[in-house]
Order: structure tokens, then sequence, then C-alpha cells
């Protein structure tokens, strides 16, 4: 059996068992409504985003945005700590009702998950010192890139620069982040989170947003044909981002408003 | 399209071969310069210990315990990440000579002291009782048939550092291993790019092994240096 065919059947068994689900347990929703809690999985190591305070709480703008759908919802929020891999297996094995985790969509996902309407913006992007003129791809010529090696933004980085920009890729973003704060590297594109956690601890550096890469906005997560619970928060992040509530979020997280968030 | 998930590809690394050239190259290089100031310093620091004033003494075995006693990746870290906030700032390439420079100079000072001191006391004492200066002493009596003595496991230290100098790609030198990593990001062929790097840098070695020891004889001790006593 090939890989791609086991994949197939492992797909089709998952789907078979979540179409049966909510047959048996009504729905998430009224089930939220009537336990009056909810449990949603959050992320603890990607600040701004979900990180752990030095009071050891998780907090974040995840974490914010989680508490907003409980309070919108009325009922108490039970906050469960996932990492990146293993935030879509949370919510397919119903461990969790909402996956608020940076989560970006896409059609692999989509096959397995749905996903609510847009929430907060995440991009990567190149940073650099305020000093620097930075205005278009082409400024980049004679100027060294650090990058982490096989990300996103070294893919779009790769796709913009000119001929005459040194791109320095480096093993992990710890790395990149060295290079650029310790001055070896002039510009550095990363993505948002990570960028924003720099700057809050090098505010020395006077760096500043310059280019955009990607703009790829979280989204949350439910689970598959749980469409009574994600037409729910698509109305509480509707009403969030009417009342500007998801903008004074991003704001305080991130730094800049929401801007155009995809439904 | 299934079927190659698991199917070997080659040519899709092959395919990147400037890449893995110039890196090869600059691997050779570093190399290269690296082994020149590096066994430049062991000699310098082996004669230190044996024969120095103790200031001297004391300064090269406090480097060659210092450098003997801390990972290689921590010492390039140090020099590329560290350095910059004291104000010395260093390429990629020049923080990676620098590194393997000094790591293998304090592994060829124990190795070529151990020659040195393998020196018959005999012979010492004919060269100073023709008045011989103690430096002539030491670069015309002491140290050639020394490093002939040692040079097997200088030649081995040295194809170490080649080998260690993978992880300079981790401060974006851009030798062998920085290819193949690169390659890899790309295409995600991992086992076929790490089996490329495997192959180049073992023909590295053996060729590296195969200069040296050819290149040891002709230029350092000459050919018919005492290799027993």
């Amino acid at each position: 059996m090939t890989p791609r065919s086991f994949l197939t059947h492992v797909c089709a068994f998952a789907a078979s068992a979540m179409f049966v689900a909510p047959a048996l347990a009504q729905n998430a929703l009224d089930e939220i409504v009537a336990k009056k809690s909810i449990t949603i999985a959050i992320p603890t190591d990607s600040a701004p985003y979900g990180y752990v305070g030095t009071d050891l709480q998780p907090q974040g703008l995840d974490i914010d945005m989680a508490n907003l759908i409980g309070a919108k919802l009325g009922v108490k929020v039970e906050l469960l700590p996932v990492t990146s891999a293993n935030r879509i297996p949370y919510l397919q094995t119903k461990k969790a009702d909402l996956v608020i985790s940076t989560l970006g969509k896409n059609p692999d996902r989509e096959k397995v998950i749905d996903f609510t309407n847009a929430y907060s913006p995440f991009f990567q992007a190149v940073f650099a010192p305020k000093a620097m003129t930075l205005k278009s791809p082409a400024d980049l010529a004679g100027k060294t890139v650090g990058v982490t090696r096989g990300a996103i933004e070294d893919m779009e980085l790769t796709k913009i620069a000119p001929a005459g920009a040194d791109i320095k890729r480096f093993e992990d973003n710890n790395a990149t982040v060295s290079a650029f704060v310790s001055g070896q590297v002039q510009v550095i594109a990363t993505g948002a989170s990570v960028a924003g956690n720099m700057m809050a601890r090098n505010p020395q550096l006077g760096t500043e947003f310059k280019l955009l890469l990607k703009d790829s906005p979280n989204f949350i997560g439910v689970a598959k044909g749980d469409d009574k619970l994600r037409l729910k928060v698509n109305e509480i992040i509707a009403a969030a981002k009417a009342s500007g509530e998801i903008d004074k979020l991003c704001v305080k997280w991130l730094g800049r408003p929401a801007g155009d968030l995809p439904n | 399209m299934a079927a190659a998930m698991i199917q070997l590809d080659f040519a899709a690394v092959l395919v990147d071969w400037p890449l893995l050239l110039r890196g090869a190259a600059l691997t050779l290089a570093l190399t290269a310069v690296a082994t020149l100031l590096g066994v430049a310093l062991g000699v310098a620091c082996a004669r230190a210990r044996t024969h120095g004033a103790p200031a001297t003494r004391v300064l090269a075995t406090a480097y060659v315990e210092l450098i003997r006693n801390t990972p290689f990746i921590v010492q390039l870290f140090f020099i590329f990440f560290g350095l910059p906030s004291l104000g010395v700032r260093l390429s990629s390439e020049a923080a990676s000579v620098i590194a393997m420079t000094l790591n293998l100079g304090a592994y060829a000072a124990e190795i070529v002291r151990a020659g040195i001191e393998a020196t018959p006391r005999g012979q010492l004492e004919a060269a100073r009782s023709l008045a011989l200066t103690e430096r002539q002493v030491f670069l015309r009596v002491v140290l050639p048939p020394s490093l002939g003595r040692v040079w097997p496991a200088l030649v081995s230290q040295v194809v170490i550092v080649m080998l260690g100098s993978a992880v300079c790609g981790q401060i974006a030198a851009q030798e062998l291993s920085y290819s193949t990593n690169l390659i890899m990001s790309r295409n995600f062929r991992s086992f076929e790019a790490n089996f490329v790097a495997a192959g180049l840098y073992l023909a590295m070695a053996v060729a590296l092994r195969q200069a040296l020891a050819w290149a040891g004889p002709r230029w350092l001790f000459g050919r018919s240096a005492p290799r027993g006593s």
C-alpha cells in the first residue's frame, strides 16, 4: 500500500468516525452550554500569541481571545496548552472544543477540521533598524539578510530578493535572531511573533517593520462538521470586529490594528 | 507521485551540483587555512609548554586546556555571536577559520609536545655541544624528527577538524553541510542529500590524508626522518 493511499484510508476512517460522533452527542455547542464550560487549546510557546508569563500563567493574544469567546458564551474557559504538532489531533479527538493557536488555514488542514473566520493577523515580514531605507525588495541589494532556513519566510524572501542581497540562512529562529541582535546581519526576515518578541527584548536596536513577505492570518479550528459551534463563534468574531475589541487585542499584543481579516 | 515518496531520487540532489561543489570548495579552503595556521600555533604552544618561560608556559597551558575542554560549536558561537558585543565583528568565514585554527592549535600542541618530549637527551646534548643557539636546536634538531614521529596523529587531527567544520554552516558559512541543508530544505530529499554529502566528505578526507602523508616528509621533516626513536 503506498503512503498516499494509506493516508486516504486513515482520513476516510477519521471522517466517518467524526460523521457519527455529533449525531451521538447532540452537538458541541449545546454540550458546552449545558456543562457551562468550554475547553480551548492555546499555545504556550509562541509569544505574543500565547506564552507563559513570569507568574506561570498562560497569556497572550490567543488566550485573551479564548477568554473573550468564553465570556460571550457565558461559560467558564478551560485552557489546554498544546504544541503546533498536536493541536489538530486534540480537536479531532474532541479533547478540545476549539483550537485558538496561531492556526493558519490550508487545504490539507481543511480536509480534517473546519475553520471559523479569521480572528487575528499573522505575517512573515522583513524587519530592520529605523534608520535603514527599505521601501521595496530592490533595496535589499547589498544588504545582509538573516533568515531561518526552510521556513516560509525563507521561501518568500528567496522569491523576491534581488541578486545583490546576501541572504544568510541559519538553523533556527534563535540563531537568526542572535545574528541580527549581534549585528552579524543588517536585516532580518521572520514571523511576526518572533520579531515582536525580539523587539520587545531589544528596544535599543530600534527595529521596525519594513516589508511584508506573506500574510497568513490565524483562524479558530473547530471539529469537522461542528457547524452550530462554528457559526456561533463566527457571530462572536464578527461582533468583536465591529465593536473594536479585536483591534484592541491586536494593538495590545502586536502593536498594530487587525487590518483586513478574511472570512 | 505516491510511489515517488519512497523511491530514492538522487537526481533531485545532484541537479544542485554547483551548490555542492561551492560548499566542498569552501570546506577545503577553510581547512587549508586552518591547517597552516593551526599547526604553526600548535608548534608554538608545544615549544612554549616544553621550553618556555614560566609565564608563557602557564599561558599556553591555559589556552590548550580551555579549548580542549569546551565544545567546538560553543567556541564558534562565542566568536561569531559573542565577540560582536565586544566590538569585534567577523564574517561567517573569518569566524569559522579562527575557530578551526584555535581548535586545531590546541590539539596539535599536545600532539607535537608528545613528539618533542620523546627527543633523546643525547641529541640535545650533542646539538648544544656544537654551540648551536637554543632556537637552532629547536628548529633544526628537535622539531623535524618530532613532527615525523607524530605526523600520522597530526594528520588525523587535521581530518577531524575538516569534518568538524560541518557545524560552521550553523553560522551561515556556506560550506558543504550548509549546501546540503539548503538543498534538503528545498526538496525534502534528506536521505539522498546526506548520502551525497557523506560521500563527498569521505572522498575529501581520504584525499586530504593522502596529500598530507605525501607532503609532510617532503617539506617538513625530510624523507629519512627517524620514525621510531
